[in-house]
């Protein structure tokens, strides 16, 4: 009989508190997100539309190596280099990208490139928006990508955007 | 006009309360569907629905227009005749139960005829109320058979099997409320409860009377999830092993008619237990000059709602809710205003406690269907008739003894 009032008990106890549970749960924000109508929040390791950065001087960190488009493994980053001048200084090195374009219909934001770089000039933003309706506006060229910010002509010591 | 409602008090009284009762229940059914996305999106940390109308407060009717767009497709081989049958005597059976349910003391007239709250008041009211309930299993059982098919046939036979099961049960565990009460009348029922314990605590049947009936509470209560298919006793539509249970071959308005019957007996029941265990529509609190102000409580309530709603509202995320939300805020203050009105205030005592009791037993249904896990069919048998059927017959015997104690 004893054993089982306190079966009975128990039973209580652990309904009561798997009710309180889930209605403390209710009682707590919700973690859906209103997008589009609010901003979506990302963790900072996430791997969206990528970014190439500039230095200090507002120069671009690309120094055109194809360290990138080697460790890409869906080949959807496509550079072609050119070397600096005095005259016209790109990058900080000795080369830099003149044409970077990256194929997001082939790119699967794998991160491998942003690993491979050894100038950290690309790294993974936080953009998502891609869908177009025509596929080749899925070719984003070095103008789209690079980081917004003046660039500073090292020669004439002119600040142009 | 007088003269002719009192030649024809049905063509005049009773038949505007039934269209009006209807109209609620099916809108209030409508919203309860809303009411129960919302508690278990919140339970699992989401924000259900949201889309159609601010809160997706408009998601109902888009159902509804949704179910009624939908191709209705007969199976073939189906019973024709009994497939078309299921749904409807489902619903009405569903929805006539709740005409024997009072919602409030006052008797109010119609062009000099009184008539209570209630479509009717029965002598014998909840025999008829049970009755009618367990008829609902032929809906389920001639779904699942005319539907010529085997998840549905599956599904109806574990459901009738239960509900016949399970009734027993609920209808033994209400037998020492009406052994205090000494009658099958709902209002009387009601009107047996009333007095306070030391003055504040009231005596409703589940803390008064001569046997506190906590003990028959719990059994009614999960007795009648059960009776009504509801989770954790969802056995009936186990999606994970039915498919959909016994409305499987069913589409489009016919499906929704099911949908509406099950909402339906879950307001049924939930109505039931406020007037057998809590007290109907006493007000919780006494009738002394002490508590005076509780008499403003729903004026207060519907106030502060609408003024949480307006301020709510006007910074809302869309356009259409930032008008639709202190519009409805605007309607609930026009409401509280209006119950602080002399007449209008005794009035709307009965109603605003009752369905404050109901809407609490609704939100308690959705709870049980957010936290515990679906039953496995013996399970839910041995619990039926090893648990539930010994304890409800123990609850007779000891409040038998008790009320023969007590009277003596």
């Amino acid at each position: 009989m004893s054993s089982i009032l306190r079966e009975a008990g128990e039973t209580f106890v652990t309904l009561a508190k798997g009710f309180s549970v889930t209605f403390s749960n209710m009682l707590r924000k919700t973690v859906t997100e209103n997008y589009p109508e609010e901003p979506v929040h990302f963790q900072d390791r996430y791997r969206g539309i990528h970014v190439l950065h500039r230095d200090e001087n507002g120069l671009e960190k690309c120094v055109g190596c194809f360290l990138c488009a080697a460790a890409c493994p869906a080949r959807c980053i496509y550079i072609e280099a050119a070397e600096n001048t005095d005259a016209q200084r790109i990058s900080a090195g000795e080369r830099y990208a003149r044409v970077y374009n990256i194929d997001y219909s082939r790119c699967i934001f794998c991160g491998y490139c942003v690993e491979a770089c050894p100038t950290d000039a690309i790294t993974h933003g936080h953009g998502f928006e891609l869908a177009p309706s025509d596929i080749n506006a899925l070719i984003y060229r070095k103008e789209k990508l690079l980081e917004k910010g003046t660039v500073r002509d090292v020669a004439s010591n002119q600040l142009f955007l | 006009m007088n003269e002719f409602a009192s030649q024809h008090p049905i063509l005049v009284v009773a038949l505007p309360k039934i269209v009006v009762l209807l109209l609620v229940l099916l809108t209030s059914l409508a919203y309860l569907t809303w009411f129960e996305r919302k508690v278990v999106a919140h339970i699992q940390s989401r924000w259900g629905p949201y889309r159609v109308g601010p809160h997706g407060l408009l998601q109902p009717l888009a159902d509804g227009v949704k179910f009624l767009f939908k191709e209705d497709v007969t199976p073939a081989g189906a019973d024709k005749f009994v497939y078309f049958l299921a749904p409807f005597l489902s619903l009405s059976l569903a929805i006539t139960s709740i005409a024997v349910i009072p919602f409030g003391p006052k008797e109010f007239t119609v062009f000099g005829q009184p008539t209570p709250l209630a479509i009717t008041n029965l002598n014998i009211g909840l025999l008829v109320l049970f009755a009618i309930t367990s008829m609902g299993v032929y809906g389920v059982a001639l779904a699942g058979w005319s539907s010529n098919s085997k998840y549905p046939l599956l599904g109806g036979l574990r459901s009738s099997a239960q509900m016949i099961s399970y009734e027993l049960a609920l209808t033994m565990s209400v037998v020492g409320v009406i052994l205090m009460a000494g009658t099958f009348n709902l209002s009387e029922i009601v009107m047996s409860q009333q007095g306070f314990h030391w003055g504040f605590l009231p005596r409703w049947n589940l803390i008064g009377g001569p046997m506190p009936q906590l003990l028959g509470f719990l059994l009614f209560f999960t007795a009648a999830v059960a009776e009504t298919n509801r989770a954790p006793f969802d056995l009936a539509e186990a999606e994970s092993e039915l498919v959909a249970g016994f409305h499987t071959e069913y589409a489009s308005f016919k499906f929704a008619m099911f949908f509406m019957a099950e909402y339906s007996s879950m307001i049924t029941v939930s109505c039931l237990a406020t007037i057998l265990f809590f007290g109907g529509w006493l007000s919780p609190f006494p009738q002394t000059a002490a508590f005076a102000w509780a008499h403003y409580i729903p004026a207060a309530a519907f106030a502060l709602a609408g003024l949480a709603l307006i301020f709510y509202g006007i910074r809302y995320l869309t356009m259409f809710g930032r008008v639709v939300l202190p519009v409805l805020g605007v309607v609930l203050g026009a409401l509280a205003l209006l119950f602080i009105r002399p007449g209008v205030t005794e009035f709307v005592q009965g109603p605003f406690w009752f369905l404050l009791k109901v809407v609490f037993f609704l939100f308690v249904y959705v709870w049980v269907r957010g936290t515990l896990p679906r039953l496995r069919y013996d399970q839910l048998m041995g619990f039926g008739w090893k648990l539930l059927l010994p304890l409800s017959i123990l609850n007779v015997v000891i409040t038998s003894l008790a009320i023969v104690l007590t009277q003596r």
